[in-house]
């Protein structure tokens, strides 16, 4: 499997390192419901069959966190982005 | 038909033209009492139990391909109870004392051979952590002996002892531990749940679960639908799309693991060897085949095959284990889907839909605990509650912070 970085272009995966679903987002911890919002956050994944929204780090390359969205049935990448500066391309 | 010397003799008198289909191809009924969702391992000890120990025979096991074909015949065949933490330690244990009865119980010829599981240590530090670990094992009734270097020498004399970073300095070996024919246990369990009247319906894929005030009513199947009493989910790494079916959503993630067999040779290792220092793990099939694997690939994956650089790392891996496997050549390998847990401990609980139950979270170690995962499932579903030996795999262990991570890596799947 090859990722195309944003910064690097496509290199090897082993260059990389993977954190998880992209989707999931730090709830607010003020909120009433905060306990419920952070168990699900920390523990719970839609675990799709198919498209798939994933943070990837470049390690081994420009060290940057990435969004990759990837096809968890073929491993088929679709679209590349970083994940800070507001996801550009 | 009862399988003894007397069968066979029988048989290769008559010129063996009597032998039957170990079980029936069953077509779907309208109604069952349970339904099990999967046709692995699990799924059919789950069955098997549930008639043969709790007297529940209208049953079906529902699935998607012909039994067997996933996990359960994907897997590197190893047994053992080696684990740290009381909540899962007493259930691997229980899980290899079945194993100890197993071909007896189902009579059928399993070929669950006792030939050790040694685990290797390569530094102090990792000796005093096996020493702790043999001994919460002895603590749960399962058998350990801590081996020095030259009891290790004596077992393994091929290895690489005198590795510059990773020297073997010793090993924890549990003696019961061993091997089984993956795909004979699969048979043993449908041949005697069958035999109790349990209905296997294989090519039938379940598409929907119907349910009503929170309770569950019908599964949609390929082949028609299908009501049932209880439904019970032993579907491994599609648990997520099966569960979604409920909507239900888990802390389950779907990876990869690739395991590896070479061409076979003659009896080389006569038990099954853990490398200590990386993730690499090794024994011989009968067929003279040398099995091992490693590390799952890392990443959410349902596509059955995983990519070059975890290859790469488990051929290093066992190079630095045993240099001699470098003259040997690699002959096939395969990818499976890994239910993996957030703490990396399977979930064997209730779901929060009235009738139906969970069976998830093997991560790369669900064929070890067939036996167990079947007998405290078929429990759960026929009592509605959980047996004592699979208490700690609660669904909501998550949210009230008793969770069961036997490496302390925390909620990252990939870690564990």
């Amino acid at each position: 499997m090859r990722i195309p970085c944003s910064f690097c272009g496509p290199r090897g995966n082993e260059e990389f390192t993977y954190l998880g679903d992209a989707t999931v987002r730090r709830p607010d911890p003020a909120a009433p419901n905060a306990m419920q919002a952070f168990h699900d956050y920390v523990y719970l994944r839609e675990n799709p069959s198919g498209l798939h929204q994933e943070l990837w780090f470049h390690g081994s390359g420009c060290r940057s966190w990435l969004i990759v969205t990837r096809n968890t049935r073929t491993h088929e990448i679709s679209d590349v982005k970083f994940a800070l500066r507001g996801g550009e391309a | 038909m009862k399988y003894s010397v007397f069968s066979l003799l029988r048989e290769a008198l008559r010129g063996h033209t009597g032998w039957t289909p170990a079980w029936r191809k069953a077509e779907p009924k309208a109604q069952y009492d349970v339904v099990i969702v999967g046709g692995g391992g699990h799924g059919l000890a789950t069955a098997y139990y549930l008639a043969k120990e709790h007297g529940i025979t209208n049953v079906a096991v529902l699935e998607k391909s012909t039994i067997g074909s996933g996990n359960a015949g994907r897997n590197t065949t190893i047994i053992r109870s080696n684990y740290l933490l009381p909540g899962n330690e007493a259930f691997y244990e229980w899980s290899m004392k079945l194993w100890e009865g197993l071909e007896q119980d189902f009579n059928y010829n399993a070929m669950v051979s006792q030939r050790g599981v040694l685990n290797l240590y390569h530094s102090d530090a990792q000796r005093d952590a096996y020493a702790r670990r043999g001994n919460s094992m002895r603590l749960h009734g399962a058998d350990a002996e801590l081996l020095d270097r030259v009891a290790v020498q004596r077992m393994a004399p091929y290895l690489d002892f005198e590795n510059a970073r990773f020297p073997i300095h010793g090993g924890l070996l549990q003696r019961r531990g061993g091997t089984a024919r993956h795909d004979a246990v699969v048979w043993g369990y449908a041949r005697g749940a069958d035999t109790r009247g349990v209905d296997i319906i294989e090519n039938c894929e379940v598409t929907g679960i119907d349910i009503r005030d929170g309770r569950i009513i019908s599964l949609d199947t390929t082949r028609g639908a299908i009501r049932a009493n209880k439904i019970g989910l032993a579907v491994a790494g599609n648990t997520a799309r099966v569960a979604a079916l409920a909507g239900l959503r888990l802390p389950i993630e779907s990876h990869v693991l690739q395991a590896f067999v070479s061409e076979g040779i003659k009896p080389a290792i006569d038990s099954v060897v853990t490398f200590g220092a990386g993730h690499f793990y090794i024994s011989q099939s009968d067929k003279g085949g040398l099995v091992f694997g490693g590390d799952i690939d890392g990443y959410n994956s349902y596509a059955w095959r995983g990519n070059m650089p975890v290859i790469e790392d488990v051929m290093e891996a066992g190079m630095a284990l045993w240099p001699g496997l470098g003259r040997i050549r690699m002959l096939r390998q395969w990818g499976g889907l890994m239910d993996m847990s957030m703490d990396g401990s399977p979930i064997i609980d209730r779901t929060g839909v009235d009738g139906l139950y969970l069976n998830c979270g093997w991560c790369y170690g669900g064929f070890k605990a067939t036996p167990a995962s079947g007998w405290c499932f078929a429990h759960l579903i026929a009592r509605d509650e959980p047996h004592s030996g699979a208490a700690a795999m609660r669904l909501d262990r998550t949210m009230t912070g008793a969770v069961i991570d036997e490496k302390g890596a925390g909620a990252q799947p990939n870690l564990h």
